[in-house]
C-alpha cells in the first residue's frame, strides 16, 4: 500500500465565505457570523441566516467557550492519516453563543463527561491551525 | 391535505450479498437486479417506462439514468437519480408511485446496487462543509457520527451497552433463518457484541454494518395495473419523508430526530397505527439508528428503547418482528441497496412467501430508510390489501 505514504492529514477545504473564520483562527481567536436581523449566531459560515433567511451577517468575536454535548474515542480512524494518532477524542461542542461544532477534544478519556465546560485551544496537527477544545480552566 | 398515495409493488429482485465482487461493475450488478425484478413481475423490459437510480453509480458520476437506461436497453419516459443516502430505496418507491399518479409513466424500475472490491481507492475529495469542518478534526465516515449519537443517548438517558447490543443480537439471530444473509450460520450473543473491538467508543465492531457487494430492484406500477400481475400486489399505503440536516454537529436534539415526523406521517396517510404493524423493516446501519427509530415510531418513550428491547421478542414469531431477513446488521449492506433490502423483505412477508421466517398473517409492514446521520428519513407503510 504505497498509497498510504502520500496521504497527509486532510486540511480544511476553505471557501471564500469561510475565509474570515480561518483567518481568525490564525490570529488566535474564534469568530462566528451573527445575523443582523434575528441576532442568532451561525456556524458553519454561510451566505445567509439559516434561522430567518436574512442575508446580512456580521463576523464577530465569540467567547470560544462551550459545553461538551457528546464525544467518541476513535480507535479506527475513517481517514488513514489519522490512524497513527489513535486513540483520540472527537466531540460536539455547544458554544455559549448557541451553535454547535464538531471538533477534536483535548481531554483525557476518564475526565470526559456530558456538559463538561470546555474552551478553545488552537492546535496544529498537520499543516493548519485548528480550533480544538480542552477543559475550561477553573479560574474563568 | 395531501392526496392518498396510490401504487403497488409487483416485482422484486435481490442479489445474494458477497463480501467482494471480483470483476463486477456496478452497472452489471444493476442489470442482474433489474432482470430478476422484471422476471418476478412477469413483465418484459418493454413494459418498463420509468427508471429510478442511485447517485454516482460506481464508475458513473454523471448522466446516471441515461447510462443505466442504455446499459439495460430500456427507453423510459421518466427517469431520475434519487440521492437520499440510506433512505434512497424507500424514497424511490414513493417517488415511483407519485410519477405514475402524475401520468409520467406506468411502470417504474427502482434499482440500487454496488460493487465492493479489495483495496478500492477512496472517493474523490469534495468541498462541502463536512470536508471543511469535520474531516480535518479527525472525524471521517459514519462510524464517528453514529458513535456520537450513541454516546449522547447513553449520557442523556442512561441507556447501556447491553441495551444497544441486544439490537445487534436480534438482527444476527434473525439472519440465521436466511441462507442469503452474510452472517448466516454465524450467530452471536449479547456478550460477544460487547466484547467485540471498540471502533469508535462507545461503538463496537458488531454494531456496525458489514459492507458487501450486491443489489436490489423493485418494480412499481399503478394499483389497477398491479391487479393483472403474476403475484399478489403489495400496495403502498402511506409515505412520509423528512430531511433536517447533514452533519452530526447540526443534528436536532435526540428526541426530535426526523423520523419523529416521517413515521407518524406514513402511518396517518395509511390510516393505521403502530400497533397494527406486523413487520418492522427498519433501516439498521448501526444499533443507535434502530434504538432512536423505535422511539420515534412511538413504540416506547424517548430514552426507553432499552427496556422495550429487553421485554419483547423481535423474531418472526415474536410480538414485534423486526428485520426478519437479518437487516443490514445480519444480511449485509450493499451500499444504498441496503435500504432497498428492507423493502424486498416486506414484500416477501406480505406475499406470504418468506418460508421458515414467515410472520403468521402479515398484513402491514413499516419500512424505513435513513441517510447520512439520521438526516434523511423515509417511512413507508406497505400492505397486502388495497
Ligand atoms: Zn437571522
Amino acid at each position: 500500500m504505497s498509497q498510504l505514504q502520500n496521504i497527509s492529514l486532510p486540511r480544511p477545504t476553505i471557501t471564500p465565505v469561510s475565509q474570515p473564520f480561518w483567518e481568525s483562527i490564525q490570529a488566535g481567536h474564534l469568530s462566528l457570523q451573527q445575523c443582523d436581523k434575528c441576532e442568532q449566531w451561525i456556524f458553519y459560515p454561510r451566505e445567509h441566516c439559516p434561522h430567518c433567511f436574512h442575508d446580512s451577517l456580521t463576523w464577530k468575536k465569540a467567547s470560544g467557550r462551550g459545553r461538551l454535548k457528546t464525544w467518541s474515542v476513535i480507535h479506527r480512524a475513517g481517514h488513514p492519516a489519522w490512524q497513527e494518532h489513535t486513540p483520540y477524542v472527537v466531540g460536539i461542542v455547544t458554544l455559549e453563543e448557541g451553535p454547535s461544532l464538531l471538533t477534536h477534544i483535548l481531554v483525557e478519556e476518564t475526565a470526559l463527561k456530558h456538559n463538561l465546560k470546555v474552551e478553545m485551544e488552537i492546535s496544529e496537527i498537520g499543516p493548519h491551525p485548528l480550533p480544538f477544545f480542552k477543559k475550561q480552566e477553573e479560574t474563568k | 391535505m395531501a392526496s392518498q398515495i396510490q401504487g403497488a409493488i409487483t416485482g422484486i429482485g435481490e442479489l445474494k450479498p458477497v463480501r467482494y465482487s471480483e470483476g463486477k461493475t456496478t452497472l452489471s450488478l444493476i442489470a442482474e437486479s433489474v432482470r430478476l425484478a422484471i422476471q418476478d413481475a412477469g413483465i418484459s423490459k418493454e413494459d418498463v417506462d420509468g427508471l429510478l437510480v442511485g447517485p454516482q453509480v460506481g464508475e458513473t458520476p454523471q448522466h446516471v439514468p441515461a447510462t443505466v437506461s442504455e446499459y439495460l436497453g430500456i427507453d423510459p419516459t421518466m427517469s431520475n437519480t434519487v440521492d437520499l443516502g440510506g433512505a434512497t430505496g424507500p424514497g424511490m418507491i414513493w417517488r415511483a408511485a407519485a410519477a405514475i399518479q402524475a401520468g409520467m409513466c406506468e411502470t417504474v424500475v427502482c434499482v440500487l446496487a454496488n460493487k465492493n472490491e479489495k483495496g478500492e481507492t477512496l472517493r474523490s475529495p469534495n468541498r462541502n462543509p463536512i470536508r471543511e469542518f469535520d474531516v480535518p478534526f479527525g472525524a471521517s465516515g459514519a462510524n464517528t457520527s453514529y458513535a456520537l449519537i450513541k454516546r449522547q443517548h447513553m449520557e442523556e438517558y442512561g441507556s447501556t451497552q447491553e441495551d444497544f447490543a441486544r439490537i445487534a443480537y436480534w438482527h444476527r439471530k434473525n439472519a440465521q433463518l436466511n441462507p442469503d444473509a452474510i452472517f448466516y450460520n454465524k450467530p452471536v450473543e449479547v456478550e460477544d457484541i460487547i466484547a467485540s473491538p471498540m471502533i469508535a467508543d462507545p461503538l463496537h465492531l458488531l454494531e456496525i454494518v458489514m459492507p458487501v457487494a450486491g443489489g436490489a430492484a423493485v418494480v412499481v406500477t399503478s394499483a389497477e395495473k398491479a391487479a393483472e400481475g403474476k403475484h399478489k400486489p403489495v400496495y403502498l399505503k402511506g409515505a412520509g419523508e423528512k430531511i433536517t440536516h447533514r452533519a452530526v454537529s447540526q443534528a436536532p436534539s435526540i428526541d426530535a430526530l426526523p423520523f419523529n415526523y416521517s413515521i407518524p406521517r406514513a402511518l396517518d396517510q395509511a390510516r393505521t397505527n403502530i400497533e397494527d404493524i406486523d413487520l418492522f423493516s427498519l433501516y439498521d446501519c448501526y444499533t443507535s439508528v434502530v434504538a432512536t427509530t423505535l422511539e420515534s415510531a412511538g413504540l416506547c418513550k424517548p430514552g426507553e428503547f432499552g427496556d422495550f428491547v429487553k421485554n419483547h421478542s423481535f423474531s418472526h414469531d415474536g410480538d414485534y418482528p423486526l428485520n426478519t431477513h437479518g437487516g443490514q446488521l445480519g444480511f449485509g449492506q450493499a451500499d444504498l441497496a441496503g435500504g432497498m433490502s428492507h423493502v424486498v423483505e416486506a414484500v416477501h412477508q406480505l406475499r406470504g412467501e418468506a418460508g421458515n421466517r414467515q410472520i403468521p398473517d402479515a398484513r402491514q409492514a413499516l419500512v424505513t430508510g435513513n441517510g447520512a446521520t439520521l438526516s434523511e428519513t423515509t417511512a413507508l407503510v406497505l400492505g397486502g390489501e388495497r
